[in-house]
């Protein structure tokens, strides 16, 4: 059994194109549920990181609440939270924003915290204010590190958005809860391949934001951990 | 002027980083706060713009207290140069010099214009301008970050040990560029440093500290020298402090002796004469411009003395000459240069040349001795004097 014929087969069928369960719908919801989800997760993320990193306060307690997070298992979070408010798209953005805020909180709280002392002493014995040193100076050279965190953020939400089958609401996963049930492999196939290219899209569209939204001062260095 | 009245740093815990600093920093000069690590200059320093706030007595900026003004504001109007330059990495270099301008307000067309007259200053090539801060060494950085300080041309710039991490070679050549940078533009400069060497080559004055944030002297560099204020202050400055002190002293004071000068195109015979005249063990080669070739020894033209003979026809310059090394430039050096132009020398004489490379003459070291012990006799408070050595005798 080759698993790239199958998926030729599969995704070569003209009725996988058509209706509400076709790919292109399949598609969208997965994607509007993902960027959603990494939409919230950044607000949260980003800012707390930033708060916590420029103030220097405040960082240990995010910096553990962030490893509980990541300690949680998804497919919990979703159940918990459809116990509380019944089926539909919260508890999947509940499951995924748990998912991806610790990443990008950590990643930014140490860009920001990590940006060089006497950096910071210029930039405030040059007469800048807080929000000044933070915009002018804090993001732009944390910036290859948020954009680790996002970007680490964004493809564990795009591979997990599947989960938003097992609450009936579309997406991805469909394609492989479906075909399990159905015991139809092909199926199966067909909807992991998508995920994966979506997730290598996601690396794509994060390597180009690298490219051209980090300044070329700070790109030779290295890209930090994750 | 910026006036320090009792001015105190102590922290929440007890500790007192400056304790009573008084002093008056007078504008369009370069004061330099010196001492050893724990000393406070750091800390003097950043109290001028409030990076640090004193807790106790008044520090004023042309009489307004620095309390009064906003900090923001307050910097804005001091340039700032640290160690290690702190260039924004993320930024070029022809927009890290534009950073206070920008903060300003002002117009990018302005601002970056204003930046390239800055690199030409500072002596910085506009090719630089696109680069960035990781592309340029260290001496260039902090070029980029004395640059960025006078960018607002802020009437005070503030220099926290600005050299200290280059090599001495390129720390020297920064010296020397602020000392002409600070000829043409008369700022106030407030520069802090634990080099004592540092300290008396850029400073107009000097303030001393001691460790626990106490003013142990602030006086002129040659003052300083010669009447260090009490025994800390003379072991702080070192042992050669007084060859040190020469550097104040102006070499044309000494005397020029031509008398042992020889053209390269005499001969041995007369040059044999020359020397026998004078009693001058070395005689002085010149070329045809007068500039130095080398030195003769007035032994190898003695026929009595046992070595192979010299033709008396031959011209001194095809004879073997040694290297007359080290020169001093009469017009602008010191008496310290003289020294060592004098030590450094193979015969033990010093050359003085002009301007334009030609000899003014050799000074012997008994005159170099006369001269250094005068020097040493007019410690009377009067300073250095301009006039003939003989004068204080």
């Amino acid at each position: 059994m080759n698993l790239f014929a199958e998926f030729w087969a599969w995704i070569g069928r003209p009725e996988q194109w058509e209706g509400p369960a076709g790919i292109p719908v399949r598609f969208a919801e997965h994607v509007g549920y993902s960027a959603l989800a990494l939409g919230i997760s950044a607000l949260i993320g980003v800012s707390l990181g930033l708060l916590t990193g420029h103030t220097g306060r405040g960082g240990f307690l995010a910096a553990s609440l962030a490893n509980v997070a990541r300690a949680l298992p998804t497919i919990g979070v979703l159940f918990l939270v459809v116990l509380f408010t019944g089926i539909g798209i919260v508890p999947v953005l509940a499951a995924l924003v748990a998912l991806a805020v610790p990443p990008i909180l950590v990643n930014t709280y140490e860009g920001v915290r990590g940006v060089d002392a006497d950096l910071k002493d210029a930039a405030r014995g040059m007469g800048m204010r807080g929000w000044t040193v933070l915009w002018r100076l804090e993001v732009p050279v944390a910036l290859p590190l948020i954009l680790l965190g996002l970007r680490t953020a964004a493809i564990q939400v795009v591979a997990t958005a599947t989960i938003a089958a097992y609450v009936g609401i579309g997406g991805l996963g469909r394609y492989i809860v479906d075909g399990q049930a159905r015991r139809e492999y092909d199926m199966v196939v067909g909807g992991s391949v998508l995920v994966v290219l979506l997730a290598l899209a996601v690396a794509v569209l994060f390597l180009l934001l690298r490219r051209y939204g980090v300044s070329a001062g700070l790109r030779r260095r290295g890209s930090g951990v994750a | 002027m910026i006036t320090f009245e009792g001015v105190t740093k102590r922290y929440p815990g007890g500790t007192v980083a400056v304790d009573r600093l008084s002093l008056r920093i007078p504008s369009g000069r370069t004061t330099v706060f010196v001492g050893p690590s724990g000393c406070g200059k750091t800390t003097s320093l950043r109290m001028i713009n409030r990076m640090i706030d004193h807790t106790e007595g008044t520090l004023a900026i042309d009489g307004t207290d620095v309390r009064e003004v906003d900090p923001v504001l307050l910097r804005r109007g001091i340039g700032y140069v640290i160690q290690q330059a702190g260039l924004f990495p993320h930024r070029t270099i022809l927009d890290n010099i534009a950073t206070v301008p920008f903060l300003l307000g002002w117009k990018r067309g302005r601002a970056r214009g204003r930046a390239r007259e800055l690199m030409e200053l500072v002596g910085l090539t506009p090719e630089l301008a696109k680069r960035y801060p990781y592309q340029l060494s260290g001496g260039q950085q902090q070029r980029v970050g004395v640059a960025r300080a006078l960018a607002a041309d802020p009437p005070v710039l503030l220099m926290d040990e600005p050299f200290s991490a280059v090599d001495p070679v390129v720390r020297a050549s920064l010296q020397d560029e602020l000392i002409r940078l600070q000829s043409e533009l008369h700022k106030t400069i407030v520069f802090v440093t634990h080099d004592i060497d540092e300290a008396v080559k850029v400073g107009d004055t000097i303030a001393v500290l001691r460790p626990g944030g106490r003013l142990a002297q602030f006086d002129t560099p040659e003052k300083l020298l010669a009447e260090p204020a009490d025994d800390f202050v003379e072991t702080f400055l070192g042992y050669d402090r007084g060859v040190r002190r020469l550097s104040f002293f102006p070499a044309r004071q000494l005397r020029l002796r031509t008398h042992a000068l020889v053209p390269q195109t005499a001969t041995a015979a007369e040059a044999g004469a020359t020397a026998a005249r004078t009693e001058e063990p070395w005689l002085l080669v010149l070329d045809g411009e007068r500039r130095p070739r080398g030195w003769l020894a007035a032994a190898r033209l003695d026929p009595s003395q046992d070595h192979a003979p010299v033709d008396p026809a031959t011209p001194v310059g095809e004879l073997p000459l040694t290297s007359y090394g080290h020169v001093f430039q009469v017009g602008q050096d010191s008496l310290r240069a003289a020294l060592d132009a004098a030590v450094l020398s193979p015969a033990g004489r010093a050359v003085g040349v002009h301007e334009d490379g030609t000899v003014a003459g050799v000074v012997a070291q008994t005159d170099l001795g006369e001269a250094i012990w005068a020097v040493g006799n007019e410690d009377d408070g009067t300073g250095p004097a301009e006039g003939a050595p003989d004068a204080a005798r």
